[in-house]
């Protein structure tokens, strides 16, 4: 079964023809050559999929693209804005937060949209005040980001980069000293 | 995965219709359950009738209650302000499960109507009662780990996994059907079946029948209540066992107590027996134990999973305990 439909996929309009069966992964990566989300386990367990579908954060393998008609979806690549990369995409190449780079754009993804459920005041379960303020401790950090793994173990690195790009920024930050050009082809 | 045709519902009447009228016709919510049975093999409907973008997603103050639209997506209950405030063991089991990015698709129905299973049923190679009746169980005598403990039967050990299901039991949430007759409203605890010779199904609604929302009732204790989750990981795994506890204490002594307790049976387990063991008697860890134990006097663990009758009691007291410790 064949349906058309309409994706606006990292600020373009992308309609698509498709088979009622594909997932948003699959249409965004064979049918629309979008490749930053990653098919790690296609059952939505890895997280390496994930992007942000009308700003929220989801694995794109569960989900089927013929749902998501008329839907905004924002991939890794296009959080890229005039050829600078995002505050968390920087955050990841200073502070390497990854080793093959397979699940990083899901990573990345995940990140800012967990990012906006805290500005949000959205608890966590290690959140003791389920009513009061949040504050992103590396605790935080990790149960909100259960949902990606990441195969090389970058995990540290992955909560520095966190901890980094939502420590308060008085400093003029010494990580602009680092360069991220030398990183960033990893 | 099978081929079907993709509907999205106008109205939850139009919805009702469209399934009811076809028998391979499924429901779609936020499909991370359904959709990856269907890549599975062990789900094929021929049509979907998606009901995630109904107006169903609103949570509304009732007479000191609370009513979830089927559509609410975990998260934003979750995150409710009101659900934070009056049912912390709600709030708490909800985010006790999955991920984030999976709560902010799965819906409060779907999360409701998710399969009871184990491995076996997602793996179409091995024989399961649940999924092909009379085929046979694999885990009696397989794996166990993360089976039943209590209300099983001889073709069936699997488990509920849900979370917030454990927490709604424990409140005594009632669930309002919309069916071909009309609407109708059940007690979650009449919700699920226990597997019995007919574990391919999970609850007694019929084909057709649409969750169209969650009554939280009217429930001030419930202010004091928690949920404890053991499991394999420190996040984003199922129990092995949890617990949802509502603790209401006059003084030294327990005025009133509502247990539930997840990834021990076929269906959220309200612990009644526990219950009436400790309403009225003293909120001490003696007799946190003893009510444990009062419920626990009908547990039939499998080989392998003897660890979680001493388990689950732990968890019992300790929830138990935590929150008379706090009421003090």
């Amino acid at each position: 079964m064949n349906a058309r439909i309409t994706l606006r996929v990292d600020g373009r309009d992308r309609p698509v023809a498709l088979d009622t069966r594909t997932t948003l992964l699959d249409a965004l990566r064979d049918r629309l050559s979008v490749t930053s989300p990653k098919k790690g386990c296609d059952h939505g367990q890895c997280g390496a999929c994930t992007v942000l579908l009308d700003g929220r954060r989801v694995v794109s393998c569960l989900i089927l693209a013929v749902a998501c008609d008329g839907s905004e979806v924002v991939t890794a690549q296009g959080l890229v804005e005039e050829g600078e990369p995002h505050p968390v995409q920087r955050a990841f190449l200073e502070e390497d937060g990854f080793q093959c780079g397979f699940c990083t754009p899901g990573q990345i993804c995940s990140a800012v949209g967990m990012l906006q459920e805290v500005k949000a005041g959205h608890p966590s379960q290690v959140t003791d005040d389920l009513t009061g303020p949040v504050t992103l401790d590396d605790e935080e950090i990790r149960e909100r980001l259960s949902g990606n793994l990441c195969r090389c173990g970058a995990y540290v690195n992955i909560v520095a980069a966190l901890r980094e790009e939502t420590a308060p920024s008085e400093e003029t930050s010494p990580r602009a000293e680092t360069s991220p050009s030398e990183e960033a082809e990893s | 995965m099978t081929p079907f045709e993709y509907l999205r519902a106008g109205d939850p009447g139009e919805a009702v219709a469209a399934v009811a009228g076809r028998p391979g016709a499924a429901f779609l919510g936020g499909g991370t359950n359904l959709v990856d049975h269907m890549k599975l093999g062990v789900a094929g409907p021929d049509l979907l009738v998606d009901v995630s973008r109904l107006p169903l997603d609103r949570v509304e103050e009732t007479a000191g209650g609370l009513r979830v639209g089927a559509a609410v997506r975990n998260s934003d209950l979750a995150a409710h302000p009101l659900v934070r405030e009056r049912y912390p063991v709600l709030a708490r089991a909800l985010l006790s499960g999955a991920s984030g990015q999976l709560r902010n698709v799965a819906t409060t129905a779907g999360n409701l109507l998710q399969r009871t299973r184990c491995p076996y049923f997602q793996d179409v190679t091995t024989p399961c009662n649940k999924r092909v009746p009379g085929s046979g169980c694999s885990a009696i005598g397989g794996y166990t780990r993360y089976h039943a403990i209590l209300g099983a039967s001889e073709h069936c050990v699997a488990t509920h996994p849900s979370d917030m299901a454990v927490a709604m039991a424990a409140l005594d949430a009632v669930v309002v059907v919309l069916g071909p007759g009309g609407e109708r409203r059940l007690p979650i605890g009449e919700l699920y079946r226990l597997p019995g010779d007919a574990p391919q199904r999970d609850t007694v609604l019929e084909h057709g029948d649409l969750i169209t929302a969650v009554e939280l009732p009217h429930l001030p204790a419930a202010r004091r209540s928690a949920y404890r989750k053991v499991r394999d990981r420190a996040s984003f795994s199922f129990a092995l066992v949890s617990v949802a506890a509502v603790l209401d204490l006059d003084g030294d002594a327990v005025r009133d107590v509502r247990l539930a307790l997840g990834g021990v049976a076929h269906k959220p387990w309200r612990a009644a027996r526990a219950e009436e063991a400790l309403r009225g008697g003293p909120a001490t860890e003696d007799a946190f134990r003893r009510a444990a134990d009062a419920e626990l006097a009908g547990a039939r663990p499998l080989p392998g999973n003897e660890f979680k009758v001493a388990m689950t009691r732990g968890v019992v007291v300790a929830a138990l305990r935590d929150l008379a410790e706090e009421g003090r």
